[in-house]
């Protein structure tokens, strides 16, 4: 009996943890936009709750009725939305400083955008090179190693 | 296994087909065509989109690509960098699997030794067995002959890979950041050349043509086929132009010349 009880104190102290876990995740810290005299496509409001909606009606006309100049525009949100803290550094989409990422995670909503969408302005990425001379002379290498077999 | 293709991929099964191409080549190409006169072919791109932004697409235009493989260097790869460049494509020193929009290939005459080099990219044919094998629907050519996969839909099956007679389309097999605006792109889907749309739509010319231009290569011109008066047009009337792989009809959106 003393052991039931000690469990039931047990569980309940887990309850009452995860309760204070819960009611102690800060809402999401929203960044100003880049610029603000710039106006958003909509009052914030109905972008909040209907963002998704102009999102994804407009990538299809755009992806295949090449309309290019559609009012909402996922690089256009990140434009403006998505800028350098204080100390200079750009929050990428998994950290939870992302404009995107913030709520989404304190909604524990999956997004999906950027696994092939860029997550920040355009400006503030760095690239690699493709064709850089090292990996171009790997290529040779490996093409005249294949023609030897094939000879 | 003929040993007459060198190419910036590991490419075997299709291999014979630019062999044939480039003997059927040989063969038909009368000797002064290589002495024709062209007109500078910076001068020639400026066949551009004149369509509004928020018109739809629509079959009026019919955007296609002269290659001139006389004028194009064996060992330059220009275009192939600035399309790199242009996409934000990045390697994993993986040549077999790593993206590429376009590649150069060479060919070789075995009858004479004569060698050709070209750029071989997505011929964006009217009829494309890339389009026809789709199971979703992300494979589908734009009203103005662009082939295109739309990523959204793509489930990643590659059956269009398979089914390309051009092997023009790669498959991302890893995580992708740092995306550029031009080329959104992701693991588990099918990729290729776009003719860089998003230029094209506003008025641009594709970053290969540009770049064969700007190095005073001038092998490419870039326009459209449906205007008769159009540079590449005018070009095609004059000097003609061939497809790859002809036999198949699929009506490519891609020419070449001196084949």
């Amino acid at each position: 009996m003393t052991r039931f009880l000690r469990l039931t104190y047990v569980l309940i102290g887990f309850m009452l943890l995860s309760n204070t876990a819960l009611a102690e995740t800060p809402f999401p810290t929203i960044h100003e936009p880049a610029d603000e005299n710039l106006k958003c496509i909509h009052p914030e409001d109905e972008m909040r709750r209907n963002h998704m909606n102009y999102i994804l009606h407009e990538r299809d006309e755009t992806m295949h009725e090449g309309i290019r100049n559609e009012p909402a525009s996922l690089a256009n949100c990140i434009d403006c939305h998505v800028q350098p803290n204080e100390k200079g550094e750009i929050a990428g989409i998994n950290d939870k400083e992302h404009f995107c990422n913030a709520c989404h995670q304190y909604a524990s909503v999956q997004i999906d955008c950027f696994q092939c969408h860029a997550d920040r302005p355009q400006k503030y990425i760095k690239r690699g090179t493709h064709g850089d001379a090292s990996l171009r002379q790997q290529l040779q290498q490996t093409l005249s190693a294949s023609e030897g077999v094939n000879q | 296994m003929s040993d007459s293709i060198k190419q910036s991929s590991v490419n075997t099964s299709r291999r014979d087909f630019l062999s044939k191409a480039a003997v059927a080549g040989t063969i038909t190409i009368a000797p002064g065509v290589l002495l024709h006169q062209t007109a500078n072919a910076a001068d020639m791109n400026t066949s551009v989109s004149t369509r509004p932004l928020d018109e739809e697409v629509s079959n009026k235009n019919r955007w296609g690509m002269l290659i001139d493989t006389a004028k194009c260097a064996t060992g330059c790869t220009d275009c192939v960098d600035a399309c790199n460049k242009e996409h934000g494509l990045t390697g994993h020193n993986r040549p077999e699997t790593d993206t590429q929009y376009i590649r150069k290939v060479t060919l070789k005459d075995k009858a004479t030794g004569h060698e050709t080099s070209l750029p071989l990219m997505c011929q964006h044919c009217e009829t494309a067995p890339c389009v026809d094998v789709c199971p979703t629907g992300a494979s589908f050519v734009r009203a103005d002959g662009i082939a295109l996969v739309d990523k959204h839909i793509c489930i990643g099956c590659r059956y269009c890979m398979m089914a390309c007679p051009y092997k023009a389309r790669s498959f991302v097999h890893e995580d992708v950041t740092n995306q550029t605006l031009s080329a959104p792109r992701g693991k588990g889907t099918v990729e290729s050349c776009t003719m860089c749309v998003t230029r094209v739509d506003n008025g641009g010319i594709p970053a290969c043509v540009e770049a064969c231009s700007a190095e005073n290569h001038n092998a490419m011109i870039f326009g459209d086929l449906n205007d008769p008066n159009s540079p590449i047009s005018v070009e095609l009337k004059n000097h003609g132009g061939k497809q790859l792989r002809p036999d198949l009809a699929l009506n490519t959106g891609v020419r070449y010349q001196d084949l």
